[in-house]
């Protein structure tokens, strides 16, 4: 009986590995930044994305005086280390980023819009695509404006 | 002793929802006007918080022209289920119809046909989301008896019609952007009903020829999974969606009745799912089973959203295993 019941631990314990064995390779191959193309691909995404929110009607009026070369190392800096590369984000915070702007809910998600487009065009999967935005998505809370926030 | 729906009224109620289903396709095709110059101001001086906030103010309207409408991200407003919540096509979800967000308003027609095996759905409708906070939604679905009509005595292709009258509100929570956490959005609704064939509902033994419906829906987008899960219990005695009336001599009270849809994002513009969705049971002659379907939708642009589904409504009017697909077309922003 105890030689069973070991039989069924070791069992179980084989069964476990197996699961890990099976989905260990793809953990350890998912890092989001590697996904994304590491340092060469987030650069290509960034000056997609900055070229797609300048030529955006509904929010092109926000980087009519901005230095699009330090948005862009910005963006970079921050795609980076929201994903998990060797990268730090040494910028103002989002909420000192963005005061005084008018920017609300339709505004955060016309920029998240540009950014699928720029992945879109780098040919990144629409899975790893969410997993960048799933991290990206809560920034909302420090851009949008106070005011536009739904109460 | 029972409360009549007169046919003028049914008639008028009927034309609300047409003259708003125009509106609203009408109202999509609207669009900003020319945007106002910019004063973009100095962004590298710290002007101090009340010059930020004067410059801010003299830029709200110039930044925010061309954004008035469709600020919600794709899909994200659900598509109109059948008796007109936005949610998937049998369940109502927590999000509001209508691509407005926060600040705006969004609006959508649809047209979704239903043939089953023996029988045939229609249904049309509108709906109003404001402030991504309220939703207003109408409905008008036909229940085509084809020749069961006729066995039955009423007559070849008999029509039974509902007018579905919803509001939706939310409560609590985003389902989209809050990602950091699991606290899905919350909203909870009321759909009012009148069925057009009282004495007939009634003669199959349906208690009421209108009544309404409460439901509390929880939604939310699992974004790193890409995968949206809902569930929703709705309080009812709606028989076959009110189709057949409301309550019976089998059972008469409220039921709760639990939904679960769960939909996963295969692109930016495809969506697959599921449903399940648990139905009371009143009827003594006419027995009702739970509704399931399987879907998949496709929408190039935030003002289309086509979606092809495989449903099972189980019996209806002593008709089994009615199943069939379920085709939906939707326009708005």
């Amino acid at each position: 009986m105890a030689q069973s019941s070991l039989d069924s631990r070791t069992l179980v314990g084989a069964g476990l590995i197996l699961i890990c064995a099976i989905f260990a390779p793809q953990r350890a191959m998912a890092s989001l930044y590697q996904d994304l193309g590491a340092t060469a691909g987030l650069v290509r995404i960034v000056d997609q994305l900055v070229e797609n929110l300048i030529n955006d009607p509904r929010i092109k009026a926000h980087f009519r005086n901005t230095d699009l070369t330090r948005l862009r190392a910005q963006f970079n800096d921050q795609l980076c280390m929201l994903s998990d590369g060797p990268c730090r984000y040494a910028g103002r915070s989002m909420l000192q980023a963005h005061k005084g702007q008018y920017i609300d809910i339709a505004a955060f998600n016309a920029v998240i819009e540009d950014l699928q487009s720029a992945m879109d065009h780098e040919d990144i999967p629409v899975g790893v695509q969410n997993r960048l935005l799933a991290k990206l998505a809560p920034m909302y809370r420090e851009i949008v404006s106070q005011g536009n926030l739904p109460k | 002793m029972f409360k009549r729906v007169g046919p003028s009224r049914h008639l008028l109620s009927t034309a609300s929802v047409w003259i708003l289903t125009a509106l609203c396709l009408v109202g999509g095709t609207v669009r900003a006007a020319s945007a106002p110059p910019v004063d973009a101001g100095d962004d590298y001086i710290d002007p101090g918080l009340a010059a930020i906030e004067a410059r801010a103010e003299r830029n709200q309207q110039a930044q925010r022209q061309g954004r008035d409408y469709s600020g919600k991200l794709l899909f994200t407003a659900g598509i109109s289920s059948l008796q007109g919540p936005a949610g998937g096509g049998l369940n109502p979800w927590a999000v509001i119809g209508g691509y407005g967000s926060t600040g705006q308003i969004g609006a959508n027609g649809f047209y979704t046909r239903v043939p089953l095996r023996d029988f045939d759905l229609e249904s049309f409708g509108a709906l109003v989301g404001i402030d991504d906070r309220i939703e207003i939604s109408l409905a008008r679905t036909s229940f085509d008896t084809k020749k069961v009509g006729a066995a039955l005595g009423l007559g070849s292709h008999y029509l039974i019609s509902t007018n579905s009258y919803g509001l939706k509100v939310r409560l609590s929570g985003d389902a989209v952007l809050d990602q950091n956490s699991l606290l899905p959005q919350v909203a909870a609704g009321i759909i009012y009903r009148t069925v057009d064939r009282a004495n007939l509902v009634r003669a199959l033994g349906a208690r009421d020829d209108q009544d309404a419906e409460f439901y509390l829906a929880a939604t939310k987008l699992l974004l790193e999974q890409s995968l949206l899960v809902s569930a929703a219990v709705t309080f009812t005695r709606a028989n076959q969606f009110g189709i057949l009336g409301f309550g019976g001599t089998r059972a008469d009270n409220y039921q709760a009745c639990p939904q679960i849809s769960l939909a996963y994002l295969l692109g930016r513009h495809w969506i697959i799912g599921a449903e399940y969705r648990a139905r009371s049971d009143n009827l003594a002659s006419f027995r009702e089973g739970n509704g399931f379907d399987g879907f998949i939708a496709f929408a190039p642009t935030k003002n289309v959203t086509a979606t092809l589904a495989l449903v099972d409504l189980g019996p209806i009017v002593g008709k089994s295993n009615q199943r069939g697909l379920y085709g939906a077309i939707q326009f708005g922003f």
